[in-house]
């Protein structure tokens, strides 16, 4: 009886007290990747290469033959390959834990124009699904807010902390607005037919959108009182220190949007989905506009589409010239994310090169959400957020990490799975 | 004008006298006659293939006394001469819910759901009326009434269109006079039946086609028991089911397929359906023509979109295109096929649109007697009326109409529409004709005079050589009056001409000038040379426009012509057997007659089409264990037990995502009922053989399956704070539903097997064949506790599970799996959307496979399902599992979960040839299917889909193109619409129900 007891207490230590690894110190010392196949995250590859880093920062990459002192514990990585950390931009992680337990869901508040809120502090840490990005390569998130005309602030972390304040990366970096849709649903439950029909209020809608902007605006640029909250928090779009990132799949939403945000003065934005953005790549490319692509592994909008046109679209973006990264919004996304690499991987069997689709959720993303100057790519002076895989990353079959490091620091790679895979490996061995 | 009304009346008190002789009469004398009334020198349809040029047609007492050429007129006749004039029985509309108010819905305020009948004494389902009669439930709609007889309409049937078997119609007259005494001519013409349920009532099930296909068989094995006297209770609508079995039985199928589907449960029951179309049967009319059912064609023909936007215009599919260009072409198809056609007002905005509608259908080819024959003959005939309606042989229905001519004429106006000897006069008849040029001289000015517009809106025009002069012309019961202003506009002066019409090639009278002045008026018609250009242009209009050829299915991507058996001969192609030689590379490998003929080197063969495999992979199909394509509904949700529905009802062969899947290699796939409940329906287990229709997607002998859910689903967990009441709740209850359901199968099998009478239960039935071993169960799972339970229930009744579907922890109690004998089909790494998946891991498949389980990978999602080698590989990352076996998870494994390994699963000689040449290795993520092959035809190439692209594109802007001509040349439009396939998964409801 007391052992079973024992052995219940266990489980339930498993199950539940193990909610997340324990965030990894501060780097102590100094590494050196030796012998490893570095693809930097630019494109570049570096066969047999040399990477070290100290205190979180990168001070070495390059030719393991460079005749350079190895600094630290030196990690011998040959036949491997070096990746700097993926970036799952425009994400929920940590605002949902499961997805059908309401108590559970943080990813979207009431209301329609709400700049004001900010997903970075129901972020949760201590989830057990964030967690489980990091074995696949996914080290960095930006946490996105959902819902609303203007759904609020996201920020970005990295994803092996304490808390949401130790996590950030860059905070409030952008404002999320989903573009009115062009078209709307038949109310088929009230008998109108199941289809989409050309949505009379676009035009009022996106006139509403103008009024706020500009009312904002105006707001400040004066004495700011009374405060008007929403109003406060587009701050920083007019000059560039905020992202706005506008949510829209189709050719006259995207062309709206770009007209819109010259309007109001916007500087910087960032398309989020593109289906249709191909068809309006010299606008994209005209305004310097990037896209931040929907979710690779997904189904054609119609039928008549090309079956690979989801597949593809990140290629015909890339060779127009266009800036694109990849996310992964949509059904089940927060669980998904850790498929990230693959998204990018199947983008190469549709016409990238393996390096040009590492971009796509590296140096590309890291760029578009405005934190190239410290991640995205293996370079010195960035931080050391990156890992090593037995094999191709991209790829289901040798995606398999025996160390990743965040800021240098050496996180680990368990999670609540794992020790679930372990605990039962063992019972079956007995 | 005074002769007509006389006319009329007495026409009128004789048909009283006819009807209501007994009626006591208190407002003056009864005024009997027996008079007959002729019409003279026209030409007359007696019926659409006998047409008399100059007859007459007698009637008496509301009946056609004679017709023909030779007719003698006895003394006592009124005699109208309609010299020039067509005379056609009046059409019939068998399909109508004319004078019946639409049923309400219920109201209050619950909103949980509804399980049991609202009706006591009743069957136990409240959508199953067939107690209903019309009859009881009409009232005459006079402007409804109005609206029928002005297109051309004597005789309607009207039936209560709510529920699925929603009991008789009537057959009942148009006539403007009279009461429903007169009127109604039989008040039981057929049994109607469609695919809605009632909205009297709020009982759940069925939510599902397939739930009311199930239903309406349960209801007929129920009649046939109620008959024998088995059942104790009073039940009126069994009652009145059987009282209807000898009338016409109608069913509103509503869409081809739906006919097919229908049809094979008439069959099994000896019930011939009269079946209403949805005007997309030309796209299978062979198996349409199969059921050997008539058919009552709604004339409903899209509108062409408005394509002005090309942003908005690219969104309508090739589909919706193509069924602009090709459904006005149905009726003709109709014809062409010899099957009988019936047409109906059903689904048009009003019945004025039928003629427009039918006149486009005549334009697609569509022969005019067989139009004439489906609005009169055929729908008599369908309602045994052939003897008395749609015809004007002597002792039909006096039922005519009085036509200026060729009644398929655009030009053609309906005079006058008799109904059972009852006039209705829908325009005036003898108005002289006065449009034309005519010219006058008034006060020595020449003026030209012209008329035009519709008879009974005419318009005018004045013209000197240099001057129009603002006119108005109006021009009833041969009077004519016509105002325009003088030649000083400032004045505001007028001429007026009045003047009564003898000949309408002269107009005689009087205009009076602004100061009073009279004048005698005389304007003359002029022959005008230009109607020969008229005649020309509507010539080049009257040619048959182009119609776009079917394809299978008739979408993006439909093959013109089926995929063909071929002899294949791949050479030094990496070869994955999944068989004891493993992998082999550099091998050839011959199809021959949908088989794998050899495997080996230096393989030759004279006929066999030669493709180079080098550097390529050919695998065997990918099966997906669990898929929710290609199928109209996934969950009847109604009950907690639906055995008695299986997938199979409801195929949906026209769904691109078979095409889809067969780009990512699948060749077959479990189509698994949802798991709403229990114990749900059945499965069909299908090759993806794109084109071809739903039956031939099934396999042979196919193994029987049903689908078993557990956990938050089926106790309704996430459905809301609604559904609180069904049972089970808890996890508790699910063991109780399933040994309360194989209890009773058991007791009921050993009722069967004694011989003693039983009452046929499809979902017993069904249960019983997994107790007898003769159906295997696939269960959607996900916590130990409950696996474990199913297994110990299962055993309890001496059968096991075959397979745990998802089976997300199946890695906890995968020992007692293997004990038990029953395999794992399972997600790659999905976890986290439910509570009871936090659990879930992607090392699942690989613990469960190294203990000795089954193990397969599978999808239950139509995008997934397309990648499903990629989430074979994820075992080779979460569990280092090698790659033939993470192979052999989306092959071999599923095809032995299946049952079909004999057959499929692997690339062995004397099995399908159902394989797969990838352009790399198939698990990586680079690798794409180059060709899909099933049977040795091939689905899927990669370059005959850069063909179709191509094709599809040329199409959809050749059809823009004509939809914008459409659209120039003044005809309707409809704003762009776009359908959306839903992606359907476990918890997916019909949307229609």
């Amino acid at each position: 009886m007391k052992k079973l007891y024992i052995l219940l207490l266990a489980l339930c230590f498993a199950n539940f007290s193990y909610a997340q690894q324990t965030p990894a110190d501060k780097q102590s010392q100094a590494i050196s990747i030796e012998g490893a196949t570095a693809h930097l995250g630019n494109g570049e590859v570096i066969e047999n290469a040399l990477i070290m880093f100290e205190n979180g920062k990168l001070t070495f990459v390059g030719s393991a033959n460079a005749k350079i002192a190895r600094k630290g514990t030196v990690i011998d990585a040959k036949g491997k390959h070096v990746y700097p950390g993926f970036i799952a931009p425009n994400s929920t992680l940590g605002l949902v834990e499961v997805d059908a337990v309401r108590a559970s869901d943080d990813d979207d508040e009431v209301g329609t124009m709400n700049p004001h809120v900010r997903s970075i502090i129901a972020y949760n840490t201590e989830s057990k699904v964030v967690e489980s990005m990091r074995p696949n390569g996914v080290l960095m998130a930006q946490i996105t807010p959902r819902g609303g005309r203007i759904s609020g602030t996201s920020s970005i972390v990295q994803l092996d902390a304490w808390n949401w304040e130790d996590a950030v990366i860059k905070q409030d970096d952008g404002i999320h607005l989903n573009w009115p849709r062009t078209y709307s649903r038949g109310r088929w439950w009230l008998g109108e037919p199941n289809v989409l029909k050309e949505n009379k209020d676009y035009a009022k809608e996106v006139e509403e959108l103008n009024h706020f902007f500009a009312q904002s605006k105006a707001y400040l640029a004066s004495n700011k009182s009374p405060k008007n909250l929403p109003f406060e928090a587009l701050q920083g779009l007019t000059e560039g220190s905020k992202k706005l990132f506008i949510h829209v799949d189709n050719e006259k939403g995207i062309t709206d949007a770009i007209n819109f945000a010259n309007t109001q003065n916007i500087k910087n934005i960032v398309i989020v989905g593109g289906y249709e953005a191909n068809n309006v790549s010299d606008l994209l490319k005209q305004h310097n506009i990037p896209v931040l692509l929907q979710r690779v592994h997904s189904r054609p909008n119609g039928d008549d589409h090309d079956y690979d046109l989801p597949y593809k679209l990140a290629t015909q973006l890339v060779n127009s010239g266009v800036l694109v990264g990849l996310e992964n919004a949509g059904d089940m996304e927060r669980m998904n994310t850790r498929n990230l690499p693959f998204l990018a991987g199947t983008t190469v069997a549709y016409g990238l090169s393996k390096e040009q689709a590492l971009s796509l959720i590296t140096l590309n993303t890291a760029k578009i959400l405005g934190i190239d100057n410290t991640v995205g790519s293996l370079e010195v002076g960035k931080d050391a957020t990156l890992f090593i895989s037995e094999g191709d990353a991209l790829d289901m079959r040798t995606n398999k990490l025996s160390k990743a490091y965040i800021q240098g620091r050496d996180i680990s790679l368990e999670t609540h799975q794992t020790e679930l895979y372990k605990r039962y490996s063992a019972k079956y061995k007995q | 004008m005074i002769k007509k009304w006389a006319i009329l009346s007495l026409l009128l008190c004789s048909y009283f006298s006819f009807a209501q002789e007994y009626v006591p009469k208190n407002d003056g004398v009864k005024t009997n006659t027996s008079n007959y009334t002729a019409f003279t020198n026209a030409k007359i349809y007696v019926t659409p293939n006998q047409i008399i040029d100059n007859g007459t047609l007698l009637i008496k007492d509301g009946k056609v006394v004679s017709s023909g050429s030779a007719v003698s007129i006895p003394k006592n006749a009124v005699i109208i001469d309609v010299s020039g004039k067509t005379i056609y029985p009046s059409f019939i509309d068998i399909y109508t819910d004319f004078g019946i108010k639409k049923p309400s819905t219920p109201s209050g305020n619950s909103r949980s759901p509804q399980y049991d009948a609202s009706r006591e004494g009743y069957y136990w389902n409240d959508h199953i009326r067939p107690d209903q009669n019309a009859v009881d439930h009409f009232e005459f709609d006079s402007k409804k009434a109005e609206e029928l007889r002005k297109a051309g309409f004597g005789v309607v049937t009207s039936h209560i269109d709510d529920g699925i078997i929603q009991g008789t119609g009537m057959l009942v007259t148009l006539a403007p006079e009279g009461s429903d005494a007169t009127r109604l001519l039989d008040e039981k013409v057929g049994q109607f039946s469609g695919t809605s349920k009632s909205k009297t009532s709020r009982q759940a099930y069925p939510t599902s086609l397939m739930g009311t296909m199930a239903l309406l068989r349960q209801v007929n094995h129920d009649a046939e028991w109620y008959a024998k006297g088995n059942i104790k209770e009073k039940d009126r609508a069994l009652e009145a089911y059987l009282a209807n079995k000898n009338v016409v039985q109608f069913f509103d199928a509503g869409k081809k397929v739906n006919a097919l589907r229908f049809d094979k449960i008439g069959d099994q029951f000896g019930i011939q359906y009269v079946f209403v179309g949805g005007g997309d049967e030309y796209e299978l009319i062979n198996d349409i023509k199969a059921t050997n059912a008539t058919f009552i064609l709604p004339l409903d023909f899209p509108d062409a979109y408005d394509m002005e936007d090309p942003l908005l215009a690219q969104s309508v599919s090739l589909e919706d295109l193509r069924a602009w260009n090709q459904s006005p072409s149905n009726p003709k198809v109709f014809a062409d096929n010899n099957i009988p056609f019936a047409l109906t007002t059903h689904q048009l905005k009003g019945a004025k649109e039928l003629m427009p509608n039918l006149l486009k259908a005549i334009e697609y080819g569509l022969d005019k007697t067989k139009a004439l024959e489906a609005l009169t003959i055929v729908p008599a005939s369908i309602i045994g009326k052939s003897s008395e309606l749609g015809h004007l042989k002597s002792g039909a229905h006096a039922n005519f109409l009085i036509t200026s001519g060729d009644i398929f004429d655009k030009e053609t106006t309906i005079y006058q529409n008799w109904i059972t000897g009852v006039k209705d006069e829908i325009k005036p008849m003898h108005t002289k004709d006065i449009r034309g040029h005519y010219t006058f001289n008034l006060d020595n000015t020449n003026y030209n005079l012209e008329i035009s517009g519709d008879e009974d809106k005419l318009k005018s025009k004045v013209k000197t050589e240099d001057k129009e002069y603002g006119s108005k012309l109006s021009y009833k019961d041969d009077w004519m009056q016509l105002t325009f202003a003088t030649a000083d506009s400032t004045k505001q002066e007028f001429i007026r001409v009045v003047s009564n019409i003898k000949d309408s090639n002269n107009l005689n009278g009087k205009a009076i000038y602004p100061n009073g002045t009279e004048v005698t008026f005389f304007a003359t018609k002029q022959i005008k040379e230009e109607k020969e250009d008229v005649k020309k242009k509507d010539k080049k209009e009257d040619e048959t426009p182009k119609i776009y050829p079917v394809t299978y299915p008739n979408m993006a991507y439909g093959m013109t012509t089926l995929p063909q058996q071929e002899t294949l001969l791949f050479k030094n192609v990496t070869v994955w057997t999944n068989e004891k030689e493993g992998i082999l590379e550099n091998t050839d490998v011959l199809i021959k007659n949908g088989k794998i003929a050899k495997i080996g080197t230096n393989l030759t063969d004279g006929n066999a089409k030669v493709i180079d495999g080098k550097g390529k992979h050919l695998t065997s199909g990918i099966i997906d264990e669990h898929s929710h394509i290609a199928t109209e509904s996934v969950n009847e949700a109604g009950h907690n037990s639906t055995a008695e529905v299986t997938i199979e009802d409801v195929l949906d062969a026209e769904d691109v995502d078979i095409y889809r899947n067969l780009a990512g290699g699948v060749t077959s796939i479990q189509i698994l009922h949802g798991s709403a409940n229990p114990i749900g329906g059945r499965s069909a287990i299908i090759k993806l053989k794109w084109g071809e229709k739903a039956e031939n997607l099934v396999y042979n002998n196919s193994p029987k399956f049903i689908k078993f859910a557990l956990g938050e689903n089926v106790k309704q967990s996430n459905w809301g704070d609604n559904a609180r009441t069904r049972f089970p709740q808890t996890r508790m209850g699910v063991e109780q539903v399933f040994t309360d359901y194989f209890q009773r199968a058991k007791e009921y099998d050993a009722l069967k097997k004694s011989g003693k009478p039983y009452r046929k239960d499809l979902e017993l039935e069904v249960i019983a064949e997994i107790l007898n071993k003769e159906r295997f169960v696939s269960c959607h799972s996900y916590v130990q506790s409950e696996i474990n339970m199913l297994m110990k229930v299962a055993e309890k009744y001496n059968f096991n599970i075959n397979t745990f579907t998802h089976i997300l922890e199946g890695y906890k109690v995968a020992d007692k799996m293997v004990q038990h004998g029953v395999g794992g089909s399972t997600f790659s790494d999905w976890w986290a959307y439910k509570y009871e998946v936090n659990d879930a891991i992607p090392f699942n498949a690989p613990i469960m496979h190294n203990a000795g389980v089954l193990v397969a990978i599978n999808s239950d999602d139509a995008e997934m399902s397309r990648r499903l080698n990629q989430e074979a590989a994820k075992s080779v990352k979460y569990g280092d599992i090698s790659e033939e076996d993470a192979w052999k998870f989306v092959t071999l494994n599923p095809a032995k979960l299946l049952h079909i390994d004999d057959r499929v699963g692997s690339i062995k000689v004397g099995k399908d040839a159902d394989v797969v040449l990838w352009s790399d290795h198939p698990l990586s993520i680079y690798a794409k299917a180059e060709k899909t092959i099933i049977e040795g035809k091939v689905y899927f190439d990669l370059e005959r889909d850069a063909q179709l692209r191509e094709a599809i594109k040329k199409e959809k802007n050749e059809l823009t193109m004509l939809m914008l001509q459409a659209k120039n040349k003044g005809l309707k439009t409809k704003p762009i619409e776009k359908k959306e396939k839903e992606l359907l998964h476990c918890d997916s409801i019909d949307h229609q129900f």
